[in-house]
């Protein structure tokens, strides 16, 4: 048993060695990339940086037009996990806890929105938000992406509730607690982790679209990933600062998964295991 | 668990159903609107009936790129489940390595889709890319502006970079929950490894597997942005699937009537195969298999 269990550790290592040796290829392509100089990029073929230099980097963060577009971006993710959560927690509670009339009906006609391809969207959402002067805001990207969030945030933490027995609702009634106070002190504490693997998921979601949030922008709420196409100008593509900008915008989501890195496995299960 | 009959319930739901509606209904709205008319220009629409909708319908057009969606669609769950699950087998189940690889594959889950998109696209060119280079240096002819198939398999390659992690996740989520006196029966048993997976570890992951397999299908459907930087499409229209040429439709040349009719139909279809596994999915929460 023990000989067997050795080698299939070994063949264990191999395959996940080969599986993340895949993952970080590209990823250490572009931070390779990016810490070279334009000429180097384009004339020699290195593994590693040559003469190294951050000066791309410094392109980015030195100029207002650049690195607004990572605030920007943070503010309407941030907005979209704040409204997503706060109207999905009642809403989930609601599908864990009771049965109304339509309420199957509903709840797939929530998921539907999560399938709506963006790209159906794009137009209509683009007239509507110009109609009632909300075109090239935060709101208006956070609003957006509501429609795949909320159904999505809503299924998470109903997964969660599920899992919390409903004799301690009925406790705290008789206890005297009243539906608000009982949800904030009481429940909430309970589905904590489920509510911050839906924030994740907000978080990812809104994070890493772009269709949308680049029809509903134009200067003032431009996303980051809108404004790297800024690096393909006349002169041909500026591949150092593109690379260096994609490197920039891997950050906030591995400082993200960092600070859930030991929730991720239970997380990812959506409370359904 | 038993739910109570409750009406009131519906107040608790007001809050998603008004912001929901304000984001998904009126803009379907407007897509049904438009579907139906017929427009000069200068805002002036009059009634055009069914006509798009047997426009697109008989196109070569939508065809085609439902057909390219559909192979793309395909060929990637084909690859990623069984990967995935493979992955999540031999995850090391606890420990510094195990956060390490949740960390590592997390990672690709959370980078914007446009820079999934430039990764790749710097990373395949045979000039300045890693991969293009290598393989233009063991004497392989790979270009993917201008081959099909080696767009097509830049593409697919991006895809399973870009997603087998979810479906590992989810899967490796599955298999933390099994407890370890199942493995120790299978032991006792003598069960092979094969029927441990057929028989427990299978059957446990199944739920999280089915929502796995549900998500990769309705993001593979809508996938735009990655091939969009890549290929933008082409080498001609070969990697052009139904979100490219949408958008092609409505921005590009904003012929909003066959648009639209094309928006609703994309939609249906969706809808159509998500409402399956949906379905069975609820069956199996049902039986209380997960």
């Amino acid at each position: 048993m023990a000989r067997n269990g050795t080698s299939r550790f070994n063949g264990s290592t191999v395959v996940m060695g080969l599986y993340l040796l895949f993952l970080m290829l590209p990823v250490y392509w572009l931070v390779n990339m990016s810490l070279k100089t334009n000429d180097e990029i384009l004339s020699a073929f290195t593994l590693w940086p040559r003469d190294l230099t951050f000066a791309n980097y410094a392109t980015i963060l030195t100029d207002a037009s650049w690195y607004m577009g990572y605030v920007n971006s943070i503010i309407y993710v941030t907005l979209n996990t704040v409204i997503s959560i706060t109207v999905a927690l009642p809403a989930a509670y609601a599908f864990s806890r009771y049965s109304f009339v339509g309420d199957k009906h509903l709840f797939f006609w929530l998921l539907t929105n999560r399938m709506a391809p963006p790209a159906v969207f794009a137009l209509p959402f683009f007239q509507l938000y110009s109609s009632v002067g909300l075109f090239d805001t935060h709101i208006a990207v956070a609003l957006a992406h509501t429609l795949f969030n909320v159904p999505l945030a809503v299924w998470i933490l109903e997964g969660f509730m599920r899992g919390v027995p409903k004799e301690i609702d009925e406790t705290a009634y008789i206890d005297g607690y009243g539906f608000g106070r009982f949800f904030v002190k009481i429940f909430m504490p309970l589905i904590a982790s489920g509510i911050g693997v839906a924030a994740f998921f907000c978080f990812m979601f809104s994070w890493v679209e772009l269709l949308l949030s680049r029809t509903l922008t134009s200067v003032d709420a431009k996303p980051i990933a809108a404004t790297m196409t800024r690096t393909v100008g006349a002169s041909g593509v500026d591949w150092g600062v593109l690379a260096a900008a994609g490197v920039l915008t891997i950050l906030p989501g591995a400082l993200v998964i960092y600070f859930v890195r030991n929730y991720i496995a239970k997380g990812f299960a959506l409370g359904r295991v | 668990m038993e739910k109570t009959v409750n009406q009131k319930a519906w107040f608790l739901v007001l809050p998603v159903l008004v912001l929901v509606s304000f984001s998904a209904i009126i803009p379907l709205m407007t897509v049904v609107n438009y579907s139906v008319q017929d427009s000069f220009g200068q805002n002036q629409f009059f009634w055009a009936g069914l006509v798009w909708f047997e426009d697109i319908l008989t196109s070569e057009r939508m065809h085609s790129a439902l057909g390219r969606q559909a192979l793309f669609t395909g060929i990637i769950l084909v690859i990623q489940v069984p990967l995935g699950i493979f992955v999540a087998l031999n995850m090391p189940k606890s420990g510094f390595w195990s956060t390490f690889c949740l960390v590592t594959m997390s990672l690709p889950l959370l980078i914007p889709w446009n820079v999934v998109g430039t990764i790749w696209q710097i990373f395949g060119r045979v000039d300045i890319g890693l991969l293009g280079y290598t393989l233009d240096a063991i004497g392989i002819d790979y270009n993917y502006t201008q081959d099909a198939l080696d767009a097509w398999i830049t593409l697919i390659v991006m895809d399973v970079w870009h997603w087998t992690s979810l479906i590992a996740l989810l899967a490796f989520a599955g298999l933390k929950s099994i407890p370890d006196a199942y493995y120790q029966a299978a032991r006792i048993d003598q069960a092979s490894r094969w029927k441990v997976f057929r028989y427990i570890e299978l059957p446990k992951m199944s739920g999280v597997l089915t929502i796995a397999i549900l998500l990769r299908f309705m993001d593979s459907f809508k996938i735009y942005t990655e091939p969009f930087v890549v290929t933008g499409g082409g080498p001609g229209n070969a990697t052009t699937f139904l979100s490219i040429d949408l958008v092609k439709m409505a921005l590009g040349q904003f012929d909003l009537g066959p648009a639209a009719a094309f928006s609703i139909m994309y939609f249906l279809v969706i809808l159509a195969i998500s409402w399956v596994f949906y379905t069975v999915m609820t069956n199996l929460d049902k039986q209380g298999g997960v």
